[in-house]
């Protein structure tokens, strides 16, 4: 199963996968409308300290902790994803206190939970970050 | 082989798709005093504010119980275990043999003696078939008075305030929430409520009860159209208890969720947990516990190898959109932050990281849980910049290798 890897060396902190992220998620396709004076709530974060850069999204964890929290059952893992249903959700925030990795979070518009789906759930259909990491800091392949 | 499940709430659920994992042909049997398909039981509160209905109350999909052929017995309660004849002896007297046992029974309302009730009809808050009477009974008129302002109370109160006339709260505790928070968290949550209209009267409890009017022993009196007695739950463990299993406060299980007669497994509400933030075997009624138990459980019955060892008290719990996230214990030095509405505290001791309180800062706090769960030593990584922010650049390159780089 393919999933999202995390190349640490590579990553120059541009943040430039959060703007994508938060393009593809805005189900727009001219870029300017979906982000230009907006505020954004991409579902991957770039942390930054000194030298060291990195992405950080969903890992679609195996026994995801978040699913098994997760007390509306809107949570669950399928075919390799874990997947969210916003409409079950009702926006409690267990996932956000569980997720080892700070990668499920509060969408601000809704008052529900986001994550990652890869992309699976926009216009993009597969993930946007990683299509446009210029430097291959974040991969889509299959590793062990 | 015949597995049992007593209680088809979150334990119980998660034994069977655990047992399913490594047993396709067993038999499986889910019994349940409700009539409901499995529904997440703390949504009962989002139902009457609205943010949820009956439908997406489902907690695992419609055709679940079909898909992984589960054979429900519905409305129909367990009245004793023959622990000797390994059957569970149902209401009616039909008795259901069982090759493994999982009792998953869950809490139940305690509603303390006071002078009076007898004279008023009262709701719980702990099913859906109370939120769907209680909801019978909401109007823009009526007065609400809850007995209880901890987290069943309060989220009862959230649920309704907006959809009746005034609702009081009455707690013995000096603050709202007190299982969770501290004073200056319970204040900033109390403020919040009070903003929706609800009044507290805390430190004080009911002395007297008249037809629709409480006394309470500050002398305060509170006339009421509804009455909710939130004043905490008890454990269901006489099933147990009377087959001769070793019960403390809730029922004694090794870490594999086999309490001490062979055979029988316990997990969620009714069980004790080894909480190892505080190192004390207690009570931990929380749903992510039931589910951890309860998959752990379903492991051990259907002869898979499974070990529940760290478990750690959490709670997220929202008030009209603002949230308050919790975890562990609250003792050793503190770390405080206090920016408006907001607040954040941690506690630790040397090494470890033993509990914290966020209120209205979610973001990212599954990193905190995670030194909690994870018993990850302080030493290992960077307190400093992690009492501020919950990042992983707090971790040592070769921990962020290891989650992020390979699969987990």
């Amino acid at each position: 199963m393919k999933r999202i890897y995390v190349n640490e060396k590579w990553c120059l902190g541009c943040h430039r996968c959060e703007y994508e992220c938060a393009f593809a998620n805005s189900h727009l396709t001219d870029m300017v409308k979906a982000l230009k004076g907006k505020a954004i709530y991409p579902k991957i974060r770039v942390e930054d300290g000194g030298d060291v850069h990195f992405a950080v999204n969903c890992r679609h964890c195996t026994e995801a902790v978040c699913v098994r929290s997760c007390i509306a059952g809107a949570l669950s893992f399928q075919d390799g994803m874990v997947v969210i249903d916003q409409n079950k959700c009702v926006g409690c925030l267990t996932c956000v206190l569980v997720c080892p990795f700070g990668a499920i979070m509060p969408a601000p518009e809704v008052g529900v939970a986001q994550k990652c789906m890869l992309c699976t759930d926009n216009l993009t259909g597969e993930p946007n970050c990683v299509k446009n990491c210029i430097n291959n800091a974040i991969v889509y392949e299959e590793r062990d | 082989m015949e597995y049992v499940i007593i209680g088809n709430s979150t334990a119980g659920i998660a034994a069977a798709e655990s047992i399913r994992k490594l047993d396709a042909s067993g038999k499986v049997t889910i019994l349940s005093d409700e009539p409901f398909h499995t529904y997440g039981r703390p949504l009962i509160s989002y139902y009457l504010l609205g943010k949820t209905d009956a439908e997406h109350m489902n907690y695992r999909p419609a055709d679940f119980y079909q898909k992984n052929n589960i054979r429900t017995l519905f409305s129909v309660r367990a009245e004793r275990i023959d622990a000797v004849k390994k059957q569970v002896v149902l209401q009616d007297g039909k008795k259901l043999k069982y090759d493994k046992l999982l009792v998953a029974t869950g809490s139940r309302p305690f509603v303390p003696p006071m002078e009076g009730l007898e004279k008023n009809e009262y709701f719980t808050f702990m099913t859906y078939a109370d939120a769907l009477a209680l909801k019978k009974q909401l109007s823009p008129e009526k007065k609400v008075l809850i007995i209880g302002a901890g987290l069943i109370g309060l989220k009862c109160l959230e649920g309704i305030a907006d959809r009746v006339g005034k609702v009081s709260v009455v707690d013995m505790a000096p603050h709202v929430l007190p299982s969770i928070l501290d004073e200056y968290g319970a204040f900033l949550v109390q403020k919040q409520l009070e903003k929706h209209g609800a009044q507290f009267y805390l430190s004080d409890s009911v002395a007297s009860f008249e037809k629709g009017m409480a006394n309470l022993k500050s002398g305060a009196r509170i006339p009421f159209d509804i009455l909710v007695v939130a004043a905490g739950v008890r454990p269901n463990v006489e099933l147990v208890r009377d087959a001769g299993g070793k019960v403390g406060r809730g029922i004694l299980t090794d870490d594999r969720q086999e309490t001490s007669l062979k055979d029988v497994y316990a997990a969620g509400d009714c069980t004790e947990s080894y909480d190892i933030t505080c190192n004390q075997s207690r009570i931990l009624a929380l749903l992510p516990n039931a589910q951890f138990q309860g998959a752990c459980a379903g492991t051990n019955m259907a002869g898979g190898e499974a070990h529940f060892t760290n478990a750690v008290p959490m709670n997220a719990i929202g008030f009209f959109g603002s949230h308050v996230l919790t975890a562990g214990s609250y003792f050793g030095d503190t770390y405080e932050e206090k920016r408006g509405e907001t607040y954040k505290k941690l506690f630790f001791d040397g090494e470890k990281l033993n509990g914290f309180i966020l209120v209205d800062l979610p973001e990212r706090a599954g990193i905190y849980t995670s030194l909690l769960r994870g018993k990850i030593s302080l030493s290992e990584v960077d307190f400093e910049a992690l009492k501020r922010d919950p990042g992983l650049i707090a971790f040592s390159a070769a921990y962020r290798a290891e989650k992020l780089a390979r699969r987990v």
